[in-house]
C-alpha cells in the first residue's frame, strides 16, 4: 500500500553553498581513515586488533562489547596506526593508514533470498556492514537477534545543503536492488522506500522491486526517515523498526554482489566557506584534509561532518563520520554584534518576520554558528509544532524529558523520534533550548529504564 | 563601537565569578547583552540557529503597542479639553497634556517593574529576562489617565513579585502580569479605576458634559449607536491604550505579520465575543449589537495584546481556538450579566489564563489516547 504524503509543516533553511552536481577528484589520495565509536549511541567498543596490526578491507578492527558479534571492519587495507583515546581512556577513534594495495577479505557472493536469514545476518556481521543498519527507537545499531516489524529507507535528504541522492546513486541500480533484497530477508514485514515528490522519481527507485514505494513532498524534515515512519506505519511501544541510508544500502548491495566490503561513498562538500562546493568520491571515515585542501575560505570556520542541524564538529584534519554523506563548512560566529537584536537584519535568516530579511524570500544566507541570543525559559509557542510534521507534541515531550517523567515520555511518543527529527525545533527555538541534547538524555534514560 | 566593546571586556572580569562586583553579575549581563549580542556559539546540537531571540520578539510587541500608546497620549489630552469645555485647544496643547499625564505612568511602571526584575534576577542568580519590557508597556495602557502614580507603583510591584517572580520569572507565570496589575487596582481601589470621573484629569466638568464611558452607558442601557464611529476610531473616554480600535488593529497587523502572536487566539476571541454579543442582543439582554461590543471598552486591546500572551495562553494549537473563543464569550457574558461593573475582558482573560493548562491537558490527552489506541488496533 504505497502512500502519497504532502507535508506542510517544516522549514527549509536557505543556506549558501549548495554543491554543484559535478564529481571532483580530491587533490591527493586519502592519507588516513578513522572509525569513530562516538558516531554510535550507547556503544562500548572493544579493540579486535592492536596498534600496528595489518588489516585488509573487511577485517575486524573493533567490536561491540555488549554484542561481540557486531564487528566494525576496516574500509581499506592498511595498518591500524593509532587508537585515539580521550578522557578516562574512552576510545574516540581507530585510525587506519591505507597501504594502497586495496586488498579485501572475500565474502560469499550469493542471492540473499536463497541464503536464508541466518546466513545473511552472519555475512553482514562478519563484513562489518551490520552497523550501517540502525534501530528505532533510540537510534542505536540494530540488534542482530531481533526481527524488525519493517525496514525504512528514505530515498532523499531534505536537510540544509544535503546531497542529491538521485545524482549520487545513479547508475548503481543493480547494487541498490541487491541491497533491497537483503533487507527483504531481514524483516518479516515490509521494506519501505520513499522518494521526493517534488521531482519525478529517478530510475534507481522506479526500477526497484520488492519494496513499498512512498512519495513524500514538503519542506525539511520531509526527508527524515522518522517523519516518514510516523506517516506510513508509526512505531508503537514494544515495536522496533530498522532504518538505513541509501548510500549505506549500496555498500550492503556490493557486499552481496561482489563479495567485498566496499565502503566507498560519494559526499557533498557544501557550505558558504567552500570555494567550489562539489561532490567527491571518497571512502567511509576518510580524512577530510585532502578534500578541504585549498578549497576553504578564511580560517575562522567550523567544519561539520554532516549537515548544519545534526552534524558533528570536526577539525580540519578530522574524519568523516560513519553515517555522513556531507561536509559543511560555515563561518564561526564567535564575535559580538552591537545591538544585534535591534538591527533591521536584512541578512539574518529567521522563520518569523521580525527581521526584515522577509523582504527577500529567495535570498541564500551565509549563516554562522552564533547562538543569536541567550538561553531563556520557553516563551513563544507553536515554534516546535510548526516545524515537526508528526503527530506529536514536541514541546510537551521536551518538558516531560526535562522532568524525567518516564510514563509521560512514553505516552507522548518518545519512541518515534530521534535527535534529527527535533533538530529544526532547536533551530527555530527563540529561547535557544538545546532540544537535541535533551532528547538524547531522554532516550538514554528510557533505554536504561525500559530497554 | 570597538572602544565600548573594549571597555566592557576590560571591566567584565570584575563582574564575573570571583570578581569585585560578582554580586551584580545579572545586572551587568543585562546591560552587556543589551549593547552587544553575545559571542556564544552553538555547541553539541544544531550548528546554526534562527536569528530571533526573546529581545527581538519583545521588541516587535513593543513596536506593535506604539500606535496605541501614541493615540492614547493624544486622546488623554483630547478628552481632558473636551471635559473642561475648551474646544480651542491646539494639537500641541492636547499632546502636551497627554504626555504630562501618560509619560509618568510609563516611567513608574518601568522603573518599579525593572527594578524588581533586576533584584530578583540578582537574588536567584539568573539572567534578567526580557518579558517585563512588554508588561511594563501594557500596564500603563490599561490604566485610566488619572490614576495616582503610587497606585501604579504598588500594582506593578504586586504583579511582578506575586504573579511572576514567585513562579520563576518570565515564561513560568500563570497569569498575565499586566492584567493582574489592573485587577489589583480594580479590587483594591475600585473608585479610582471606574466611575465617571477618572478619565479626564478634570476637577470641574463643563456643563452638560457626561463623563460616562460608552461601556457605562451601555450598562445603563443608554448607549447611542451614533457613537460607533467615535468608538472605533477611539475618540472616547477609557483606559489610555484601549480606546482606538484602529491603533490596536495596526498593532494586530504587526503582531500577526511578524508571527509573534497567534492569529488563532486573536480571531477566536473576536468570534467568541461577536457570537455572544449577537446572542445577548437578539435576546434583548444587551442594547449593544455584536460589533459594538467588540469596539468599545477593552475588548479589542485584550484580544490583540493580552489574550495572545504565549506564556499564559493555551500552548497547543487546538487549545488556542478553545481558549480564545471562551475569552471572547466570557468577556461579553460578564459585561452583560453582572450588575457590578461594566467591563468583562480583564476577568475573562484572567479566568481563561487559569484554565489554559487544563485545555492543553485535554488536547494532549487526546494525542496520548490516540497513541494508545494505535497499539490496541495493531494487536
Amino acid at each position: 500500500m504505497s502512500q502519497k504524503v504532502k507535508l506542510r509543516k517544516g522549514l527549509n533553511i536557505p543556506l549558501k553553498g549548495k554543491a554543484e552536481k559535478v564529481f571532483e577528484q580530491s587533490t591527493s589520495a586519502v592519507k588516513s581513515i578513522a572509525l569513530k565509536p562516538t558516531d554510535f549511541n550507547m556503544l562500548t567498543p572493544k579493540p579486535a586488533i592492536a596498534e600496528g596490526d595489518k588489516v585488509k578491507a573487511g577485517d575486524a578492527v573493533f567490536f561491540d562489547k555488549n554484542h561481540p558479534e557486531v564487528k566494525f571492519t576496516s574500509p581499506v587495507s592498511g595498518t591500524l596506526k593509532q587508537i585515539v583515546r580521550g578522557d578516562r581512556r574512552r576510545i574516540l577513534a581507530f585510525v587506519i593508514e591505507p597501504d594502497g594495495q586495496n586488498e579485501s577479505v572475500k565474502f560469499e557472493v550469493a542471492n540473499p533470498a536463497k541464503m536464508g536469514r541466518e546466513k545473511v545476518v552472519e555475512t553482514l556481521l562478519n563484513a562489518g556492514a551490520w552497523p550501517l543498519i540502525k534501530q528505532r527507537p533510540y537510534d542505536i545499531i540494530a540488534n542482530p537477534s531481533q526481527t524488525p516489524k519493517a525496514i525504512f529507507v528514505s530515498g532523499f535528504d531534505s536537510a540544509p545543503l544535503a546531497p542529491d541522492y538521485d545524482f549520487i546513486l545513479s547508475g548503481q541500480e543493480s547494487d541498490f536492488q541487491m541491497g533491497i533484497d537483503v533487507l527483504k530477508v531481514l524483516t518479516n514485514g515490509q521494506v519501505h522506500l520513499s522518494y521526493n515528490g517534488a521531482y519525478p522519481m529517478s530510475k534507481i527507485y522506479s526500477s526497484v522491486k520488492g519494496a513499498e514505494i512512498h512519495e513524500f513532498e514538503g519542506p525539511h524534515p520531509a526527508g527524515n526517515v522518522g517523519v516518514q515512519i510516523n506517516h506510513i506505519d508509526p512505531i508503537n511501544k514494544g515495536e522496533i523498526v530498522w532504518t538505513i541510508n541509501p548510500q549505506d544500502l549500496l555498500i550492503i548491495g556490493r557486499l552481496f554482489s561482489k563479495g567485498v566490503f566496499d565502503a566507498t561513498k560519494v559526499i557533498a562538500l557544501t557550505g558558504s566557506q567552500v570555494k567550489a562546493p562539489k561532490y567527491y568520491r571518497t571512502v567511509l571515515g576518510a580524512n577530510v584534509a585532502s578534500i578541504l585542501a585549498g578549497n576553504v575560505e578564511g580560517d575562522n570556520n567550523r567544519i561539520i561532518s554532516g549537515n548544519v542541524l545534526t552534524g558533528t564538529q570536526i577539525d580540519a584534519n578530522g574524519y568523516l563520520g560513519f553515517f555522513s554523506n556531507q561536509i559543511t563548512v560555515i563561518p564561526e560566529g564567535n564575535d559580538y554584534e552591537f545591538m544585534g537584536w535591534a538591527a533591521p537584519g536584512f541578512n539574518k535568516f529567521s522563520a518569523g518576520r521580525t527581521f526584515f530579511s522577509w523582504l527577500m524570500p529567495k535570498k541564500e544566507y551565509e549563516m554562522n554558528t552564533n547562538t543569536h541570543g541567550e538561553p531563556r525559559a520557553i516563551v513563544v509557542s507553536n515554534q516546535y509544532d510548526s516545524v515537526l510534521p508528526m503527530d506529536i507534541y514536541p514541546e510537551f515531550l521536551v518538558k516531560a524529558i526535562m522532568a524525567q517523567d518516564i510514563d509521560k515520555m512514553e505516552q507522548l511518543g518518545i519512541y518515534e523520534v530521534i535527535e534529527e527529527d527535533l533538530a529544526l525545533c532547536e533551530f527555530a527555538c527563540t529561547s535557544k533550548i538545546q532540544v537535541q541534547k535533551i532528547l538524547r538524555n531522554g532516550l538514554n534514560l528510557m533505554y536504561t529504564e525500559v530497554g | 563601537m570597538k572602544a565600548l566593546r573594549n571597555y566592557i571586556d576590560r571591566i567584565k572580569p570584575q563582574f564575573s565569578e570571583g570578581g569585585k562586583f560578582a554580586k551584580f553579575r545579572s545586572t551587568f549581563g543585562a546591560f552587556e547583552t543589551f549593547l552587544f549580542t553575545p559571542n556564544t556559539v552553538n555547541q553539541g546540537g544544531v550548528h546554526v540557529r534562527d536569528a530571533v531571540d526573546l529581545k527581538r520578539t519583545m521588541t516587535a510587541v513593543i513596536i506593535a503597542l506604539v500606535p496605541a500608546l501614541f493615540f492614547g497620549i493624544w486622546n488623554t489630552g483630547y478628552q481632558h479639553f473636551l471635559a473642561i469645555g475648551n474646544n480651542a485647544a491646539t494639537f500641541g496643547e492636547i499632546v502636551c497634556y497627554g504626555l504630562i499625564k501618560v509619560l509618568p505612568i510609563v516611567v513608574v511602571s518601568y522603573v518599579v517593574g525593572l527594578a524588581i526584575e533586576f533584584i530578583s534576577a540578582q537574588i536567584n542568580g539568573h539572567e534578567v529576562n526580557e518579558g517585563y519590557l512588554v508588561s511594563g508597556m501594557i500596564i500603563p495602557l490599561v490604566m485610566p489617565a488619572d490614576i495616582p502614580l503610587w497606585m501604579v507603583a504598588i500594582a506593578t510591584a504586586f504583579s511582578v513579585i506575586f504573579v511572576k517572580e514567585v513562579f520563576g520569572g518570565t515564561g513560568m507565570n500563570l497569569w498575565n502580569p499586566a492584567l493582574v496589575a489592573r485587577a489589583f487596582i480594580f479590587f483594591a481601589y475600585p473608585t479610582k479605576i471606574s466611575g465617571d470621573q477618572v478619565w479626564y484629569g478634570a476637577e470641574q466638568m463643563a456643563d452638560g458634559f457626561s463623563g460616562a464611558t460608552p461601556l457605562a452607558l451601555a450598562a445603563a442601557g443608554t448607549y447611542n449607536p451614533a457613537n460607533d464611529m467615535n468608538a472605533f476610531l477611539g475618540f472616547i473616554p477609557g483606559s489610555i491604550g484601549e480606546t482606538s480600535v484602529v491603533a490596536i488593529l495596526i498593532g494586530a497587523v504587526i503582531l500577526l505579520w511578524t508571527g509573534v502572536a497567534s492569529w488563532k487566539t486573536m480571531v477566536s476571541v473576536f468570534v467568541g465575543g461577536a457570537l455572544m454579543g449577537f446572542v445577548f442582543n437578539a435576546s434583548g439582554m444587551s442594547c449593544l449589537t455584536w460589533y459594538e461590543h467588540l469596539i468599545i471598552g477593552g475588548f479589542a486591546f485584550g484580544a490583540v495584546f493580552m489574550a495572545t500572551d504565549p506564556v499564559t495562553s493555551s500552548r497547543t494549537e487546538t487549545g488556542k481556538y478553545i481558549y480564545g473563543f471562551l475569552i471572547g464569550a466570557m468577556a461579553i457574558i460578564i459585561r452583560v450579566m453582572n450588575p457590578g461593573y461594566p467591563e468583562g475582558m480583564m476577568l475573562a482573560i484572567l479566568l481563561m489564563n487559569t484554565f489554559a493548562p487544563l485545555i492543553d491537558h485535554c488536547v494532549v490527552s487526546r494525542n496520548i489516547s490516540k497513541r494508545l489506541n494505535r497499539v490496541k488496533t495493531t494487536k
